[in-house]
């Protein structure tokens, strides 16, 4: 019962990246109606940054913190600028390539510029534990876990409060009504990507005392596309969720199951989920009329 | 310019538009059957790559490019015919009788994968062929006693009815499978198979109700296109003579859909044009690696730039030559570049040329520039 707890709370951990990364999928697809390939890597560049801030810079963690998710906020939007804007209306298929070959091109500028050996940074959280009986949770672990719930928070404020979130939401119900009542579409495409670079950014950096920065890191990316899945890729509670569950899923499994299992644990749940229900637990059933 | 006059409804559709693409069309195969006598042997082994790669771009297109399905799993296709292949001559089966089985066989996976896509579309299509690939490649590296895991399999050279095919047998092999390949799309597509591929392109809802089954198409589709490349995966799995599951990663998937992106979507030429790109783009990169040094030396000489300038130069520059991932940072430039500035890919310019030479003194410009796209949303 014990290691079932550990391994749910580890899992829960790891889901809370998954789930943010999952996060930035869908603040994208709900407002432009792209799949961000890249957004993995868009992580991966936030921790590679974090190691210049903090280890290189040697400025304190908080105020790297803010840095890198101030210049990801940047670097999203000129990505929005550079790649995505020309090609704004493209059938979808171009989209989604345009953006692997970003992801391309991000790995491997990473590579170049910060090498390809594992990296890691020292944060407040490093070896800390807290206890409760026999049961040890890590801190940054649980860093994790409370970040997630504060940029949830956040973030549902930012939506319901604020112009700029309600402008956002309006632009992701319907662009061209948006458009007709005055929002400056384009430029919120650009806000979404800021957006989302900088949620992307805040996981790349909380998961970095959890697995080392290594140049493979954005492949987590690509194990973030079942969280979205499941959670319907279109509600940002629903991609939160959908994360837990499948760092859940790859936790148990990984522990419980023959090895091999862990790797494609959240791809058998993604490929049950849309054959079961395929616009995800939390997805809209919408029907697109000609 | 040249006029068509149809007589006939066949005409509105033939296999060849014009006298002179037969003639051409037959140059090129005389060329092709000529090349072992004329070519080195690294550049026809690049010709056998050039022609599996092809026949993987000629099933993505009539996948992606006429059926509008998204794949971006289509080396677990591959993967599926190089294994089948492996094991079915470790058995003992003919040549004539495994190439097609392989086909076949990887055409039932890709009919079950086709399964899911009735019910899914677009980005979701995507990411489950996405998952179905990862599942693929780990049961490859789990399923050892057929496999051989991550050791991977070596394969005996191929027999062709007792006779040992060489260096140029395989090329003559591959050169007709890929000729057939192309006939039997170029056919498939003038059929009404192809027609109901491109109303559930265009349209689905609108192809439903012009009475299109659309859930057999659909799965049809995938079923042509994941056989097409399964008999690539066998022709692969011979010419690389040793398969092990890191061949077939999602590179290679993302490699796969370059063809078709960079060829072009629109024709099946396209897909040859990608491949020959894509084969020859691994040559051209080393040869850059060699040279831009040079390159840059020669011109902080011919500056007169200081020499801790010219230093720094080739430190920068030596970087990023031997940095690992240069081939992705250039393919990944490439596919944007060719996304944004060329969405009709290789193929598009070609055609652009031909109406250029074809028009000449009148062609403009603009005449040539694609219709602007806007914006369509998927949703209500």
């Amino acid at each position: 019962m014990l290691d079932f707890t550990q391994q749910l709370i580890s899992g829960v951990a790891l889901g809370c990246v998954y789930g943010l990364i999952a996060l930035g999928f869908v603040l994208i697809y709900k407002a432009t109606e792209v799949v961000n390939f890249a957004q993995g890597e868009i992580m991966m560049l936030g921790a590679f940054m974090s190691v210049t801030f903090i280890t290189t810079l040697g400025l304190n963690y908080w105020l790297s913190f803010l840095l890198c998710v101030i210049a990801m906020a940047i670097l999203g939007a000129i990505m929005e600028r550079l790649v995505l804007r020309p090609i704004l209306g493209y059938p979808q298929f171009s989209i989604v390539m345009a953006t692997i070959g970003l992801g391309l091109v991000i790995r491997a500028l990473v590579g170049i510029i910060w090498g390809t050996d594992d990296l890691r940074i020292e944060t407040p959280f490093t070896d800390g534990v807290f206890k409760i009986g026999a049961l040890v949770i890590a801190w940054d672990a649980l860093s994790i876990i409370v970040a997630t719930i504060l940029l949830c928070a956040a973030l549902y404020a930012f939506f319901r409060f604020t112009r700029v979130g309600i402008a956002m939401q309006a632009t992701s119900q319907n662009m061209l009504a948006a458009y007709y009542m005055g929002i400056p579409v384009k430029r919120m495409f650009s806000l979404i990507w800021s957006l989302s670079a900088m949620v992307a950014c805040a996981a790349g950096i909380l998961l970095a005392p959890i697995t080392l920065i290594h140049a493979n890191l954005g492949f987590l990316g690509i194990k973030a596309f079942p969280a979205a899945v499941l959670g319907g890729f279109g509600s940002i509670p629903g991609a939160v969720a959908g994360g837990i569950t499948i760092g859940i899923v790859e936790s148990l499994s990984g522990f419980y199951l023959p090895e091999g299992f862990k790797d494609v644990a959240a791809y058998v749940v993604l490929l049950a989920v849309l054959l079961w229900k395929p616009q995800g637990l939390f997805g809209l059933n919408a029907v697109k009329k000609v | 310019m040249a006029h068509h006059v149809r007589t006939d409804y066949g005409d509105s559709d033939p296999l060849f538009p014009s006298k002179a693409a037969v003639f051409w069309y037959a140059v090129l195969i005389a060329g092709l059957i000529a090349a072992p006598y004329l070519l080195e042997s690294y550049y026809l082994s690049q010709l056998v790559f050039i022609m599996i790669y092809a026949i993987v771009g000629v099933a993505l297109n009539i996948l992606s490019g006429q059926a509008g399905q998204v794949s971006i799993g289509h080396a677990a296709f591959l993967a599926i015919g190089a294994y089948f292949t492996a094991v079915a001559q470790k058995y003992g089966l003919p040549l004539v009788l495994y190439l097609p089985l392989a086909g076949v066989f990887t055409g039932i996976a890709g009919y079950l994968v086709g399964l899911p896509a009735l019910r899914l579309h677009g980005i979701y299509l995507a990411i489950a062929t996405l998952a179905f690939a990862f599942i693929v490649e780990e049961i490859i590296a789990r399923w050892e006693s057929v496999t051989n895991g991550n050791e991977g399999l070596m394969l005996p050279p191929p027999s062709l009815f007792g006779l040992k095919l060489g260096t140029e047998g395989f090329y003559y092999l591959c050169l007709l499978v890929t000729v057939l390949v192309v006939l039997a799309a170029i056919n498939i597509i003038r059929s009404s198979t192809g027609r109901s591929f491109m109303a559930l392109r265009d349209s689905e809802t609108a192809a439903r109700s012009m009475g299109i089954d659309t859930a057999r198409y659909k799965t049809t589709a995938f079923a042509l296109s994941a056989g097409i490349t399964g008999i690539a995966g066998a022709l692969y799995a011979h010419k690389m003579s040793f398969i092990s599951p890191e061949m077939f990663s999602l590179s290679v998937s993302i490699d796969f859909v370059m063809i078709i992106i960079i060829g072009g979507l629109v024709s099946l030429r396209g897909a040859v044009f990608g491949a020959i790109f894509m084969i020859m783009a691994d040559p051209l990169l080393i040869i850059l690696k060699d040279q831009l040094p040079l390159w840059a030396d020669m011109v902080t000489h011919g500056l007169y730039l200081p020499d801790s300038v010219n230093q720094a130069v080739q430190a920068g520059v030596s970087r990023v030559v031997n940095a690992p991932g240069l081939k992705s940072l250039i393919f990944g430039i490439i596919i944007i570049v060719f996304i944004i500035y060329e969405p009709l890919g290789l193929d598009g310019r070609w055609q652009r040329v031909k109406a250029y030479f074809k028009q000449f003194p009148l062609a403009r410009q603009r005449s040539a520039r694609p219709p602007r796209m806007f914006l369509k949303s998927e949703r209500r």
